[in-house]
């Protein structure tokens, strides 16, 4: 197996388990329920998801000049992304907004469709 | 001249050679020197040269950052399997965590690392206590996020001797609380 061919495999590989992550962290902020449930969706697709792709990027790139801004990238999503997080939970928090506790489990499909005939 | 400078200036060297790429052009090699002691100069002159614009981390410090990382996908598969899953079974809830550190690197490097951590986030800090929401139970582990924070406190240098106190809610936050 050919250098050129392994670093297409590792790449391509990283790359698609970040679309993987971000897809993952997409759907989650579609499905959960509250404000403060929903960040850590949002904060999922931010951290692993970005950086799993900028690292494939690096490795798709090689030893140049390219893969070390790619890094610089990274570094600077590695700190602005939690402070950006945070300055949206400490602001809702700030602004009286209560957090939704305890157990919660999605509708299913004939629930939903129960209180769509009630609404009707 | 402390390690400050030296710091700011070693960073901004890096980061002109990596955004440049340019090793034999003199010309761009004198204007890149003139331009970052000129940036040095004035950080110096207008005395911002601290722990806070220039901070000076110890080369240890990257095993924490390691360690981070692993912490950081064991977690997110947990939140990607929770999220996923049709039935989608979660349970919010909101822990404080105690903090021992006497810098402000410490006590930021281990909030940004809570918040980092999918599934947790750092919301408020009073009184060396830290509020911090999480998505699932078995994230829930205060005795683990102590341990994360004496992790983050040794990379940073951090002697951990801040007391804690029992600092109250303020009125005005206690009033928001209860609506």
């Amino acid at each position: 197996m050919s250098v050129d061919l392994l670093q297409l495999l590792v790449s391509s590989g990283l790359v698609i388990s970040g679309i993987f992550f971000v897809l993952a962290g997409t759907i989650g902020v579609l499905r959960l329920p509250d404000f403060y449930t929903l960040m850590h969706a949002a904060g999922m697709t931010d951290t692993l998801g970005a950086e799993l792709l900028i690292l494939g990027l690096m490795v798709q790139s090689g030893f140049t000049q390219t893969s070390l801004k790619l890094l610089l990238v990274a570094f600077l999503l590695f700190l602005t992304s939690p402070t950006a997080s945070h300055a949206v939970a400490n602001a809702a928090d700030h602004a009286g907004l209560k957090p939704l506790l305890g157990k919660y489990r999605a509708p299913s499909l004939e629930e939903l469709k129960k209180s769509r005939e009630v609404k009707r | 001249m402390n390690k400050y400078t030296i710091t700011l200036f070693v960073v901004l060297v890096i980061y002109w050679f990596i955004l440049s790429g340019y090793f034999d052009h003199t010309v761009l090699l004198v204007s890149g020197a003139i331009s970052v002691l000129i940036v040095v100069g004035l950080a110096a002159r207008m005395k911002i040269l601290d722990d806070e614009t220039a901070p000076y981390l110890h080369v240890k410090s990257i095993w924490y950052f390691a360690w981070l990382f692993k912490e950081i996908i064991k977690a997110n598969v947990a939140v990607v399997k929770a999220v996923l899953s049709p039935d989608m079974e979660i349970s919010p809830s909101v822990f404080y965590v105690k903090m021992k550190h006497d810098t402000d690197l410490g006590r930021t490097v281990f909030a940004n690392s809570v918040t980092l951590t999918p599934g947790t986030i750092s919301v408020r800090m009073y009184g060396g206590q830290m509020m911090v929401h999480s998505l699932l139970e078995e994230l829930t582990d205060i005795a683990g996020f102590q341990d994360m924070g004496i992790r983050a406190g040794k990379a940073m240098g951090d002697k951990m001797t801040f007391e804690h106190q029992d600092v109250k809610p303020s009125r005005a936050t206690k009033k928001k609380l209860k609506k």
